[in-house]
């Protein structure tokens, strides 16, 4: 049961690949990016997890916990989130910014740029 | 001061991309003013940087210790995020330094006020202080932010002109390849940090054992980096970012992919060089490397816009670098010195020579309103400079001597040769037919009869493209002088200095 975590954001990593592959749709792109995002930041998260440790917080520690899970990746996982969301505001943008100009978010049919 | 300078590189365009959007709504000339002096002083630490780390060796700058070279906490373990700049870190500051002025001089009179230029100079010192960490910091997480800092500011970069559906597209392209490269760059973090408990890179290299889950970190970074580089086959994006971003950006996203390529030598050599550094490894970069070049230059010859014919050039340009660094790896003691000489020589010969390339062509999309090759003709009787240095970038380009892209090709062929002559003669070809592409655009833009009304580039712009024309010609003529001061020690910071490194961070 111990890897569990790490099978579940694997699967949210190969689900979002699977989106990328399949999918036309721009904003579908987007969303199988930020399925992959979510996917590794469970992966960062679940690194750091001690089993029955409590939030790393020493202040308010209650007496008789006996582990804390570990901050870092935590701090890691908070960063990563926000860049996550820059991301996929930026790519969102330049979906709308698509679809004003061609009037479609196919992406199949957006390709001015090829070859 | 001096001793802030590392941090001081990188704070500086950071916070300064922020407040020059508050300056810019007081007044513009402030504005100018105000971008101007960040610039400058970037410039300025990044040279100083480049010194002390030539001159003294690895520089570690530690944040939030009460000194800054306090790199380790009580029991030898490094806590905190440190900034180690060796000579190969220091060139690459070197490259950014001349990239971000070169296109400050340029965009002044490229963008005009309307077309939201307080936002691209914004974004521009955001890619070069991205550009900067990238190359400056020693902790892995941190350079996974720079990276993301970097891929962020370069896609807003290229989709600047949102009044083209164009540029949206190819920034749309390069967004989604920038972030599952990111990802991969992540996730390999992850497992590092999920094994060994740390994310500083000379510690991580000394803790380093070659199991198979560094192995599956290493695949990770090699292939994210990859992607970020524009590698085939994860190309794709990279002609269609070089050939719709505005020409100053074009150069400053140079410099970024060639940041990727910097971190696929710190993660070759220094954090995987104990355990897991192969010729194996050396070959599949080598031969990605060849497939990059053939790509790219067939690719080029069919192109019709002039900004992607270039772009393709500037793609198989990183090939070769890509191909120096597989050979160097694959002979790590004998010519792949020769071989790493060649492929970090080229990067600022690559640099100089295709950014002014760019600018050139951003200067004729200013003129004459197009690129389109067929449409044009005969600028070059108005357009004189930019002729000439359009012409002199594409020599440089091919590897035409006496200029700079000789030099390092040159160094480039000797070591592939001795490695496999088949590579050798594959890319000694590629570059001939590079040759003749870029011949054929530089007569079907410039020369023959008036094909429509064009005016000449303002100052500042042909300053710009000066400056890029002077390192193109100097490093030509004197490619000893500065491979012995500038890319020699890079050199030696790849192949011998990992112990120096660890030393420095480490301690003892």
């Amino acid at each position: 049961m111990g890897n569990m975590p790490f099978v579940v954001s694997m699967i949210l990593v190969a689900i979002g690949f699977l989106t990328l592959i399949t999918r036309r749709n721009l904003i579908k792109l987007a969303i199988g990016i930020s399925i992959i995002e979510m996917g590794v930041n469970l992966f960062l998260v679940s690194l750091g997890y001690v089993k029955g440790g409590i939030a790393p917080i020493y202040t308010y520690a209650p007496p008789e916990a006996r582990a804390m899970v570990f901050p870092t990746p935590q701090a890691l996982t908070l960063t990563a989130i926000v860049i996550g969301l820059a991301t996929t505001a930026l790519m969102l943008a330049f979906a709308v910014v698509i679809y004003r100009h061609r009037g479609t978010l196919d992406a199949g049919k957006i390709r001015e740029l090829r070859g | 001061m001096l001793v802030h300078a590392p941090i001081l590189a990188i704070a500086v365009p950071l916070l300064g991309a922020f407040s020059l959007l508050g300056v810019s709504y007081i007044n513009r000339t402030l504005r100018n003013v105000w971008a101007c002096l960040i610039a400058a002083f970037t410039s300025a630490m990044a040279v100083a940087v480049a010194i002390r780390a030539f001159t003294e060796g690895v520089v570690v700058y530690t944040l939030g210790a009460a000194s800054p070279t306090e790199s380790v906490t009580a029991g030898g373990f490094p806590i905190r995020i440190v900034l180690a700049v060796d000579g190969l870190g220091a060139f690459m500051g070197l490259i950014a330094a001349l990239a971000g002025v070169v296109a400050f001089i340029y965009c002044f009179q490229y963008l005009r006020e309307e077309e939201g230029k307080s936002l691209g100079l914004s974004l521009l010192l955001l890619l070069w202080a991205g550009i900067l960490g990238m190359v400056y910091t020693g902790d892995l997480f941190n350079f996974f932010v720079f990276l993301e800092i970097t891929s962020i500011a370069a896609c807003a970069l290229i989709g600047y002109r949102v009044w083209e559906s164009r540029p949206a597209e190819a920034a749309f392209k390069t967004m989604a390849m920038y972030t599952l490269g990111g990802l991969l760059v992540l996730i390999a973090v992850g497992i590092l940090y999920g094994e060994y408990d740390a994310l500083n890179i000379a510690y991580l290299s000394k803790a380093i054992t070659g199991s198979l889950l560094d192995r599956l970190a290493l695949g990770l970074l090699l292939g994210g980096l990859l992607m970020k580089a524009g590698a085939v086959p994860a190309h794709m994006w990279a002609p269609d970012a070089y050939g719709e971003a505005p020409a100053m950006a074009t150069i400053v996203l140079v410099a970024n992919t060639q940041a990727a390529i910097y971190a696929i030598l710190r993660v070759v050599f220094t954090l995987f060089g104990g355990a897991l550094a192969s010729p194996g490894i050396g070959w599949l970069i080598a031969s990605l490397g060849i497939a990059t070049v053939l790509v790219a230059v067939l690719m080029a010859v069919v192109q019709r816009h002039l900004g992607r014919l270039i772009a393709y050039g500037a793609v198989s340009q990183l090939g070769y670098m890509l191909l120096a660094v597989g050979v160097g790896l694959v002979a790590r003691g004998g010519f792949g010195e020769v071989a790493l000489t060649g492929g970090i020589f080229h990067m600022i010969n690559d640099a100089a020579s295709v950014g002014l390339l760019f600018l050139v062509v951003g200067a004729v999309r200013r003129a004459a309103g197009s690129v389109d090759l067929p449409s044009l003709g005969g600028l070059g009787h108005t357009l004189r400079w930019e002729a000439g240095f359009f012409l002199l970038g594409a020599l440089a380009l091919a590897g035409i001597p006496p200029l700079n892209g000789f030099a390092s090709k040159f160094l480039i062929y000797e070591s592939t040769f001795r490695a496999s002559p088949i590579l050798a003669a594959l890319a000694l070809l590629a570059s001939i037919l590079l040759l003749a592409v870029v011949v054929r655009a530089f007569q079907g833009a410039f020369l023959g009869p008036r094909a429509r009304e064009a005016s000449p580039a303002p100052r500042g712009m042909l300053v710009a493209m000066g400056i890029l024309a002077l390192v193109i010609i100097v490093f030509g003529l004197f490619p000893g002088f500065f491979i012995e001061r500038i890319v020699s020690p890079a050199v030696q910071a790849v192949l011998t200095g990992r112990e120096a490194y660890l030393a420095a961070v480490l301690g003892g």
